[in-house]
């Protein structure tokens, strides 16, 4: 045998020796990818902490994380899903988007994994489940349930004479008068009206406060009724008022945050993160000075004995159908949604469990939102769960905008928009 | 005839040996060896868009796998007939003809500064390419916290400037919004301009100056007569490149204003995406994207034959 045919006998050899240790290797760990998102909720960093310790749990268990923002985390999952749903294997899902991705066969069907247990031990087990319903199958796990509430100013509200938050809309408009009066705050309250979702969830929380609904019994839009062009309105009158700050129109939920928490805003609905951020004093300027209170309705409303009406928008974890492992993932699933993990982070995001709300040590901790989150949650209203949601959605965030551009006045926006949205139950029929 | 390897003279590949030993021409070697690069480029561009013009002609949503049903034309026609559609493409053009606009008078401006001799020009020369060495989705991001109206820092200087008695909200107003998106593109491209006209400016040489002077032409003819000429092929480099990326603008709207307020700075791309992306209506998408380059090539070839009248003139 000639040296150099020894040589590369040698260098073959230690190669393959290289290449099956390195398969072995990768073959006894599995690596899951997992994406989530970094507004609302738990902190991207109370999320990685949760990923850390599930892979000290789960040794042969790698976790890579990716956190983007609501808006990007939706094209982000189609993307990754049309492509053969393997560039992610636990997803976080928005209740609107289950519709969508699972009609089109993107998610793993749960149904068999939740056990009966799971489903009597988490708070209102009707609505809870709902978020990873879909024509009856159960496509992952509930996770974040949300939904807006009401914050205010106690020590602006006290400067201007009030000792209780409003009741009504109404109220709130006579508050704001008296504070842009006196000089208190330029513009009483900042809304996240950006041509985004949050401007949808807005809208529902004013549109059933208004009297309003959704859709009608046959499932048609019926927010141009009565109730609806009110509910509009009131929004665009609030801004030529100077009530509700110009800023409205392109500020998300991070926006109003900020606003709120710098003392030029006294009043503002948001998700639950806020209160202990709003109070936090390495985030705020008006540290301990942040209540909350019930979503306002209509003085109307109000007298038909319905106290409060608000935005109920949650999300849970799905897996993708193209997973290649998807019971790590539903591991994965679990530890997130699990009662020790839940409870520990409860002052961003409120546990999914029953037993958590009369767990005395979490009372105690988190007594105010805890208490929120079960008086508000009854008065809850959820979006329409559809395939074509992301069409609906971009019709209702720009009805609002045109309407408070003055593009359009409010009537002529409410009825364009359900006719097209009628356009396209039509094609979905 | 051979050449200085004794072997039979094909080329200058022949020459160095390569090739002569299988009688391969060099034409059919030169093939050989860029064979690689053209199967990469072809999967990864020739394939993708031919793929794409197949998708244009069905109805293919991805929500609804089950029926994917062959329609012709009838997303094209669909296409050219929404009113939101051709409003985009409006929008387009006119982000277009504005921002290329200012760029080629500020450049050209920045450029003639360039172009004299002072004190501290070679420092200028490399401060004037730090906008466009800012990444885009960056520049939007910064554009966005300067015409904040909270915070920003437009409000914080037309305030002190006495220019304005209360915070605007500057991106809350659908005309207002697109020209300051204009003004955040114009500010981060600009400087490629400075670059090509300053490199061709330099190139003009100083006798023809002195010449013209001696002739008793004033600056202003100068610049008429020798700058202008010499910048026009230059002038129309630029045009075809800004005016092509222009048309394409996207991650600037997608950063800044997500195609809002009330649709008002929703460009033809903006618009593709969003049927594509979000309303997962890939055929439909696909038509726009077909339609939206071959407008894009029109607009190029009419310049290229500016172009082209251009060098049979000289």
């Amino acid at each position: 045998m000639s040296k150099s045919c020894r040589w590369s006998i040698c260098l073959a050899v230690i190669f393959l020796i290289g290449l099956s240790t390195y398969v072995n290797a990768a073959a006894s760990k599995i690596t899951l990818n997992f994406i989530g998102m970094d507004q609302a909720g738990m902190t991207v960093d109370e999320q990685k902490t949760v990923i850390r310790e599930f892979e000290k749990l789960h040794p042969n268990i790698k976790v890579n994380a990716t956190f983007v923002s609501y808006d990007a985390l939706h094209d982000k999952l189609v993307t990754a899903l049309a492509g053969g749903g393997r560039a992610f294997d636990v997803m976080l899902v928005d209740n609107t988007w289950l519709a969508e991705l699972a009609s089109a066969g993107w998610l793993l069907d749960v149904t068999d994994r939740v056990t009966p247990e799971m489903k009597r031990a988490t708070v209102d087990q009707e609505v809870t489940w709902r978020i990873v319903t879909y024509n009856g199958r159960l496509y992952g796990m509930p996770w974040l349930m949300d939904q807006k509430y009401f914050f205010y100013n106690e020590e602006m509200l006290a400067r201007a004479g009030y000792n209780q938050p409003p009741k009504t809309w109404e109220e709130l408009v006579e508050m704001s008068r008296v504070m842009k009066k006196k000089g208190i705050v330029e513009y009483p309250i900042i809304w996240s009206w950006a041509q985004r979702e949050c401007a949808n969830c807005d809208f529902v929380a004013l549109l059933y406060g208004f009297g309003g609904r959704l859709e009608n019994e046959k499932g048609q839009p019926a927010f141009n009724e009565k109730g609806g062009l009110k509910a509009l309105t009131f929004m665009v009158n609030s801004i030529r008022e100077g009530i509700s700050n110009p800023s409205s129109v392109v500020a998300v939920e991070e926006d109003v945050r900020h606003t709120l928490s710098s003392g030029k805003a006294a009043f503002a609905i948001n998700w639950l993160y806020v209160y202990d951020l709003a109070n936090d004093p390495a985030e705020s300027q008006v540290a301990g000075k942040i209540k909350m209170s019930l979503v306002p309705v209509s003085e109307e409303v109000y007298k038909k004995g319905i106290v409060s009406a608000t935005s109920n928008d949650s999300m849970g974890f799905a897996i993708s159908k193209g997973s290649r492992n998807p019971d790590a993932a539903w591991e994965l699933l679990k530890y997130f949604t699990s009662p020790e993990v839940m409870n520990r982070y409860a002052a961003h995001q409120l546990p999914i469990w029953k037993d958590s709300f009369s767990d005395p040590a979490l009372v105690k901790e988190q007594p105010v939102t805890m208490r929120m989150f079960q008086k508000q949650f009854p008065y809850g209203h959820v979006k329409v769960h559809v395939p074509y949601y992301m069409q609906y959605s971009k019709i209702m965030q720009l009805m609002l905008q045109e309407a408070l551009t003055g593009k359009k006045d409010p009537q002529q926006a409410l009825d364009d928009a359900v006719r097209n949205i009628e356009i396209i139950q039509k094609k979905y029929k | 005839m051979s050449g200085p390897s004794g072997l039979p003279n094909t080329g200058p590949l022949g020459s160095i040996g390569l090739g002569a030993k299988r009688g391969l021409s060099e034409s059919r070697l030169a093939l050989l060896l860029i064979l690689p690069s053209l199967v990469l480029i072809g999967g990864i561009v020739l394939y993708p868009i031919l793929n794409n013009l197949v998708i244009s002609f069905f109805d293919y949503n991805l929500t609804i796998p089950w029926a994917r049903p062959f329609i012709g034309l009838r997303n094209y026609v669909e296409v050219l007939t929404d009113r939101e559609f051709l409003a985009s493409v409006g929008r387009a053009a006119y982000f277009t003809v504005v921002s290329v606009s200012l760029e080629l008078v500020l450049g050209l401006l920045i450029a003639l500064f360039l172009n004299v001799d002072f004190r501290g020009r070679a420092f200028l020369k490399t401060m004037i390419i730090l906008p466009w060495a800012v990444p885009t989705v960056v520049n939007a991001i910064m554009w966005k916290w300067i015409y904040d109206a909270n915070y920003g820092a437009l409000n914080g200087l037309l305030m002190q400037l006495g220019m304005i008695d209360q915070y605007q909200a500057w991106l809350a107003k659908p005309f207002t919004a697109m020209n300051l998106v204009i003004l955040a593109d114009v500010w981060h491209q600009t400087p490629f301009v400075v670059f090509i006209l300053l490199a061709t400016l330099s190139t003009i040489p100083e006798s023809l100056y002195e010449a013209a002077r001696v002739d008793g032409a004033g600056s202003l003819q100068a610049f008429r007569k020798i700058t202008l000429p010499f910048l026009r092929p230059a002038f129309l480099i630029v045009l075809v490149i800004r005016t092509m990326e222009a048309f394409r603008v996207f991650d600037i709207i997608y950063v800044m204003t997500a195609g809002g307020p009330a649709n008002g700075t929703q460009v033809a791309t903006y618009y593709t995406y969003v049927e594509t992306f979000r309303y997962l209506n890939m055929g439909k998408g696909a038509a726009q994207s077909f339609i939206i380059s071959a407008l894009i090539m029109l607009v190029s070839i009419v310049y290229i034959r500016l172009l082209k009248q251009d060098d049979t003139a000289y």
